[in-house]
């Protein structure tokens, strides 16, 4: 099989033309998932682009997108395959009449024509590249874990009635999880694992600059340095990329050119969702440095 | 010598004595994923290092919390030949080039070899130390660092210290605190105007994540040091730790306890999700006779699919009871901390902190949003001491069965925490043997190691055999799996 990508560079740049800015580890995992021919399982909190990812590469290739979103009570009839009983019947009934034996009819009724096709061997079948989007997949029940396993493993569905079917070519999978529950060792081990954290501060300012173009250098360095120093707190939930680049349209749109700390406390609600997390933020805002360490105005 | 250069079967022999040592340190790495990492690594330009460490982790490592244990062990076998090694011989230092190449590790203990003849003097060093970290000078930070360590760590080949006795010994004579408020008056002074605090906070955070970054670089310098002395599977040996779960609560550093706080959020959300999921499933409640009945209707009347009334499991009551004297403090305080996290999973949770006075500390807890900040109050507030502050089960639990023994009801669980070490009071281990007879289950965690329990003063197993159960406790992977028994 062709590789799509020629180094974790290409990776990196190509991703850049879309407007994700990656690091090495996402760049060198995506790019090693290609090669390996090997699904990705992307840990880490929420709002890091874990989802933005797997579009992202969709768009690089220029490949379907096929989403599948995970929630508790998916079965097979959802992510895999169904039987579309209904026309099954109809088959059945106006074959009444005519002399069919029964082995035509089941030959015929569990063919092709009367399946349905869900995310996971729609991805499978399809004759177009296709990027396979698995989201949230901790949100499963463990049992239900073991319906990915040989799609992930073998990138194969085995239909009883139908006999296995293989992909036409190896689709880029991307599986998503918020880490609310401990994933089978199973599922873990046909994956690569990257985990998604939050940028460091280099990174999420240029981020903030591709997102909001209009932005000025110094408000999103700004930005970002405020950021950073509210994630070091100990908060319910850290402010996410998304929120941080929310944040810099705000500003943008209130005309701020430089963040004041009343400016800060004012909108800090769109880069903390708890009260108490905002209380907090403010307090350790506007409080007086020379308390914690001697502290020095700065020099800007 | 760079990663490049050895043969098939010397690399292979690198990565699987790599692998091992991942294996000690407590990684689950399976065969496949042993096999995914060899075929892995044949994909990438091996002379990119961080290329090479990046599919290392994607193939071996599945848990982020393991991310720091790979880390360690990764610099250790692998950095002495990476081409970061060379890094701080490079062009873009050239005042300190001479000095640079001079002290290879070999000659750690030499001190500067002065291969320019010029050295410099602590004062100059200084200044360039306080100029780097004013710009912000990655390359000339990583340069000092190698040349601090030189100087300061004072190391000799073979000396049978670790690495953090020479962290210390450079720590100490770059004197970084100092350094810090140097670099914040400095900053004061050019300011053109009084600054807001925010600006000031930010201006600290940015001074104190260089330093932060300077005090990582020597650390990695000590490391590739001692590596080449002692040999890189001694050097792994000495340097593995616990990870996060398995860190024991009495004996945690102050960075492991940081590390266990971050560590139990995620754990409590954890538990939430799967004690819910454990309430909704895995239990069929009665038959619902209405129901089949309307159901069977679509099969002529045959009760072919069965229906069962929904269950409602009731959500038990919690009583939690910890001694928070000094040993076993920190233990008492991530249980509090986990339970009341998770107590939208019971109907009520009460807890009660005693030394050798008991107080009830719920108030605390209650309509408090910081669960951290309820701890502080009580480890502040609460009244705890009766006579002289040293730990009496017997006396504690005395008072608790005539205040509040009347409140246990059949529906109630109680945990107690804490270690039994009695001082040689009076037991009093008829109070649990009541407690027992009027609540549904009474357990006992102690933070101890089994094989302490019932010695010098420790009276574990007369308290226990009056217990449901009597657990050891010691780490968060312990703790977690307690509180999975709960129902």
């Amino acid at each position: 099989m062709d590789s799509r990508f020629v180094s974790p560079d290409a990776v990196r740049s190509r991703l850049r033309d879309v407007d994700y800015l990656s690091d090495d580890a996402i760049a060198g995992v995506v790019f090693l998932a290609d090669r390996l021919g090997k699904p990705i399982l992307v840990e880490g909190p929420a709002g890091t682009g874990k989802t933005q990812l797997a579009k992202s590469v969709a768009e690089i290739l220029g490949a379907r997108l096929i989403r599948l979103q995970c929630y508790e009570g998916l079965d097979e009839s959802k992510a895999l395959y169904e039987w579309n009983y209904k026309k099954q019947l109809l088959r059945i009934q106006a074959e009444r009449n005519n002399e069919s034996t029964w082995e035509d009819i089941e030959t015929d009724i569990f063919s092709d024509e009367f399946l349905l096709t869900r995310p996971l061997l729609e991805a499978i079948r399809s004759d177009d590249p296709v990027v396979l989007l698995i989201d949230e997949v901790d949100r499963v029940e463990i049992e239900t874990e073991a319906l990915l396993l040989e799609i992930l493993s073998d990138y194969q569905v085995s239909i009883p009635e139908l006999g296995t079917i293989t992909a036409k070519q190896i689709p880029m999978v991307f599986l998503t999880s918020n880490n609310t529950r401990e994933l089978s060792e199973a599922l873990k081990r046909r994956c690569l694992f990257l985990h998604i954290d939050y940028p460091d501060m280099e990174r999420e300012k240029e981020i903030v600059l591709t997102k909001v173009p209009e932005i000025t250098d110094n408000l999103a360095d700004q930005v970002t340095r405020i950021v950073r120093s509210i994630r070091q707190l100990e908060l319910k939930k850290s402010p996410s990329v998304s929120e941080t680049i929310d944040w810099a349209r705000t500003l943008l749109m209130l005309g701020v050119e430089s963040i004041t700390e009343a400016d800060a406390i004012d909108t800090l609600n769109i880069l903390l969702k708890y009260q108490s997390d905002i209380t907090r933020a403010t307090k350790e805002l506007s409080a007086d440095t020379t308390q914690r360490r001697p502290g020095v105005p700065r020099t800007s | 010598m760079t990663i490049a250069e050895p043969s098939q079967s010397s690399m292979l022999d690198l990565l699987t004595g790599f692998i091992v040592e991942l294996r000690a340190a407590g990684l689950p790495v399976s065969l496949t994923e042993n096999l995914d990492a060899m075929q892995a690594i044949t994909h990438i330009p091996i002379e990119d290092r961080n290329a090479f460490k990046y599919a290392l982790a994607a193939t071996l490592v599945k848990n982020n919390a393991h991310w720091r244990a790979f880390e360690t062990v990764f610099e250790v076998y692998f950095s002495l030949r990476g081409p970061a090694y060379a890094l701080g011989g490079g062009d873009e230092l050239p005042e300190l080039d001479d000095d640079d190449t001079a002290a290879n590790p070999e000659a750690a203990g030499a001190g500067n070899g002065g291969g320019g003849g010029e050295a410099l003097t602590p004062e100059q060093m200084a200044e360039m130390l306080f100029k780097a970290l004013q710009q912000g000078d990655d390359a000339m930070l990583r340069a000092l660092a190698r040349q601090a360590v030189t100087r300061y760590a004072g190391m000799e080949p073979g000396r049978p210290v670790g690495g953090t006795y020479y962290l210390y010994r450079t720590l100490r004579n770059l004197d970084l605190d100092n350094v810090l408020e140097q670099l914040m008056s400095q900053a004061k002074e050019q300011a053109p105007a009084p600054l807001t605090p925010l600006e000031e906070r930010l201006e600290q955070d940015e001074f104190q994540s260089r330093v932060d970054r300077l005090k990582q670089e020597i650390e990695a310098e000590i490391r590739r040091r001692l590596v080449a002395d002692r040999g890189v599977e001694a050097m792994a040996k000495t340097l593995r730790k616990p990870l996060p779960e398995d860190v024991d609560f009495m004996h945690a550093s102050r960075e492991e306890l940081m590390g266990l706080r971050k560590a139990i959020y995620p754990l409590t959300r954890k538990l939430a999700v799967r004690l819910a999921r454990k309430r909704r499933h895995g239990r069929k409640g009665p038959l619902d006779f209405r129901n089949t009945v309307r159901h069977s209707l679509s099969y002529g009347g045959v009760p072919a699919d069965p229906k069962f009334r929904y269950p409602r499991p009731a959500k038990p009551e919690i009583f939690v009871i910890a001694d928070i004297s000094g040993s076993v403090a920190a233990f008492a305080r991530f249980t509090l901390q986990l339970v009341h996290a998770i107590s939208g999973q019971f109907s009520r949770v009460r807890s009660f902190v005693f030394i050798d006075g008991i107080d009830e500390v719920t108030r605390f807890f209650e309509g408090v949003d910081d669960i951290s900040q309820a701890i502080h109050r009580v480890n502040t507030e609460a009244d705890v001491v009766w006579v002289d502050g040293h730990s009496d089960y017997g006396h504690a639990f005395e008072v608790f069965w005539d205040r509040y023994g009347r409140e246990i009801s059949p529906k109630t669980t109680i945990l107690i925490l804490g270690d039994a070490r009695n001082n040689y009071h009076a037991s009093q281990s008829w109070v649990i043997k009541e407690m027992r007879k009027k609540a549904r289950h009474v357990y006992w965690l102690n933070p101890e190691p089994k094989a302490y329990w019932d010695t010098g003063d420790s009276i574990v197993g007369e308290y226990g055999a009056h217990c449901d159960g009597t657990y050891e406790c010691r780490n968060l992977r312990q703790l977690e799996k307690f509180v999975e028994v709960l129902e």
